[in-house]
């Protein structure tokens, strides 16, 4: 069972400064399914994410307990190279935050951050993370203009093939929709739904029914605790907690 | 007696409109009436000749070639320091006491009246590191003088730049320094400019600082060892000794117009690097 999970947490709690963002959270996240991590505002679903490609790093007075194993190894683990697994582990923020640099350097930033210089492959990579991210026909004309002038909806896929272009095998989605309109937001609902046969998808969906329509797995988390995770068809009819049921027939939250 | 608010508005417009016009009027009535007096001083002689006669005669080239390379020594000197600084400030230390020393220092250096900067420069460069009269010398100093104004303008420049940039940065497997050169940097060239034309209108306009570092030779430098006299410095004294008013106003004028050149290319060389991505 083990083996076949891509990322295994095991009794993770995490602090800022004397505040505790999660709690004794432990969960196996299989390989090529996208999970979703739900909970109301403040349970620990964006901290989660950060952790698991340590971002969570860079903030100054925090410190974690547990393990994160991705592909059984600890991320944690002193001799992990904290550059190599961000590009294994990608991460799509909740704005959309293009680089005020055209939509080719935007793509090329990873790929040339590891080296990569020939504008052959530079190209090559661009190219293929803006087919993957299903952005290529809007903007195929137009790469060397700002990102910044694309729409809210473009500037995120824009993001998410900013992170395919480092070939990563997670990609971490921080609530990608919260600041797009519906159509934007099922056009990445469809790329996500395509790009999960080469990756695997954990993402915090900006409300229960994104979960529902996207996830293959859910999570709830309540306080910085999981509460219930399982099949989301499972969970969703048939939620084991109270709370859980509260929060999905939107008796809270 | 009550003023009705409508009324308070509309002094409170005029007085408003009336400062900002005043200091506009001022402004223009300084430069106006240097270019009328100077720019007619000005010809092709003035620009290529080197004085004669003390300066009564003759053109001011070697004063103009002077102060171009005092300001570049310095500002050469002065920008990778003053860079370094803010982002060491910015990117590399928590605020604390070292920041707060380094600031309180810096804020401080920038109070000091420039005759001060000369008489360390004089002191330090030129008799104890036994430079000399001398470009370098004169150009050290005014490193030392610009160095807090290119550091404050600095930091507040790379301050504003989104910590989402740096947060992308870091996400896409990027280290520390590859975040500062490819994301941070590029977005706050604009402001770091800001400061270097700063700390170049500072060194193009001293005088004090120059005069007692620099010297006020009045040949063609033949090396950044050699002394000489910076634009400044010869208006100066061409006006205090009497030498020439003419002269002293065509070096004015002149030295208003270089200073209007250096801004509008800084400009142009910022917009040129900064507009690919925007």
């Amino acid at each position: 069972m083990i083996q076949q999970s891509k990322i295994v947490i095991n009794n993770l709690n995490f602090y800022y400064q004397k505040k505790q963002a999660i709690r004794d959270f432990s969960l196996e996240i299989p390989g090529n399914e996208i999970l979703a991590v739900f909970g109301p505002a403040n349970s620990g679903t964006t901290t989660l994410l950060r952790t698991l490609n340590r971002l969570c790093d860079l903030i100054p007075g925090t410190h974690m307990e547990g393990e994160i194993l991705l592909d059984g190894k600890n991320i944690f683990a002193p001799d992990i190279s904290v550059t190599e697994l961000r590009r294994k582990i990608g991460m799509v923020f909740d704005v959309p935050t293009p680089l005020p640099m055209s939509i080719f350097d935007n793509i090329a930033y990873g790929p040339r951050l590891s080296g990569k210089k020939t504008k052959a492959s530079l190209t090559d990579d661009v190219e293929r993370a803006l087919h993957m991210a299903a952005l290529w026909d809007e903007v195929k004309d137009r790469l060397h203009t700002p990102a910044m002038r694309l729409s809210g909806g473009q500037q995120q896929r824009l993001c998410i093939a900013r992170v395919l272009a480092l070939e990563p095998e997670v990609i971490l989605l921080d609530r990608p929709c919260s600041a797009l309109d519906p159509v934007s937001t099922a056009k990445i609902e469809e790329s996500l739904k395509q790009l999960k046969e080469q990756f695997t998808i954990i993402i915090a969906p900006h409300n229960v029914q994104q979960a529902g329509r996207i996830a293959d797995r859910v999570a709830f988390m309540l306080m910085g605790s999981l509460i219930e995770q399982g099949i989301t068809a499972e969970v969703f009819e048939n939620p084991k907690d109270k709370r859980t049921s509260d929060y999905i027939t939107g008796r809270f939250g | 007696m009550k003023v009705s608010s409508r009324t308070a508005q509309k002094a409170a417009k005029i007085l408003i409109w009336a400062s900002a016009l005043l200091v506009i009027v001022i402004l223009l009535a300084i430069v106006i009436f240097i270019l009328i007096k100077g720019v007619p001083e000005i010809s092709w002689q003035f620009l290529t000749e080197i004085p004669r006669n003390m300066g009564r005669d003759g053109g001011i080239s070697s004063t103009i070639v002077g102060t171009l390379l005092v300001t570049a020594v310095a500002v050469i000197i002065a920008t990778p320091f003053g860079v370094g600084t803010a982002f060491y400030l910015t990117e590399y230390t928590r605020e604390g006491k070292v920041t707060r020393i380094i600031r309180f220092s810096a804020e401080s250096l920038s109070g000091i009246p420039s005759i001060v900067y000369g008489l360390f420069g004089f002191i330090f460069f030129v008799m104890y590191l036994k430079l000399g009269w001398s470009i370098l010398s004169g150009g050290l100093t005014l490193a030392v003088m610009i160095l807090p104004t290119i550091i404050r303008t600095s930091e507040e420049a790379i301050r504003t730049v989104s910590y989402q940039y740096r947060e992308v940065s870091f996400s896409l497997g990027g280290t520390k320094w590859q975040t500062i050169t490819r994301a941070v940097f590029p977005s706050a060239i604009r402001g770091i400019a800001v400061g270097v034309i700063l700390g170049i209108g500072r060194c193009v306009a001293e005088t004090a600082a120059v005069i007692l570092t620099a010297g006020s030779a009045l040949r063609m430098p033949g090396s950044i060892f050699s002394p000489t006299r910076t634009m400044a410095e010869h208006f100066y004294i061409l006006a205090r000794e009497g030498i020439s008013m003419e002269k002293a106003y065509g070096t004015a004028a002149l030295l208003i117009i270089l200073i209007f050149i250096i801004n509008v290319v800084a400009n142009m060389l910022v917009n040129r690097f900064v507009a690919k991505g925007r």
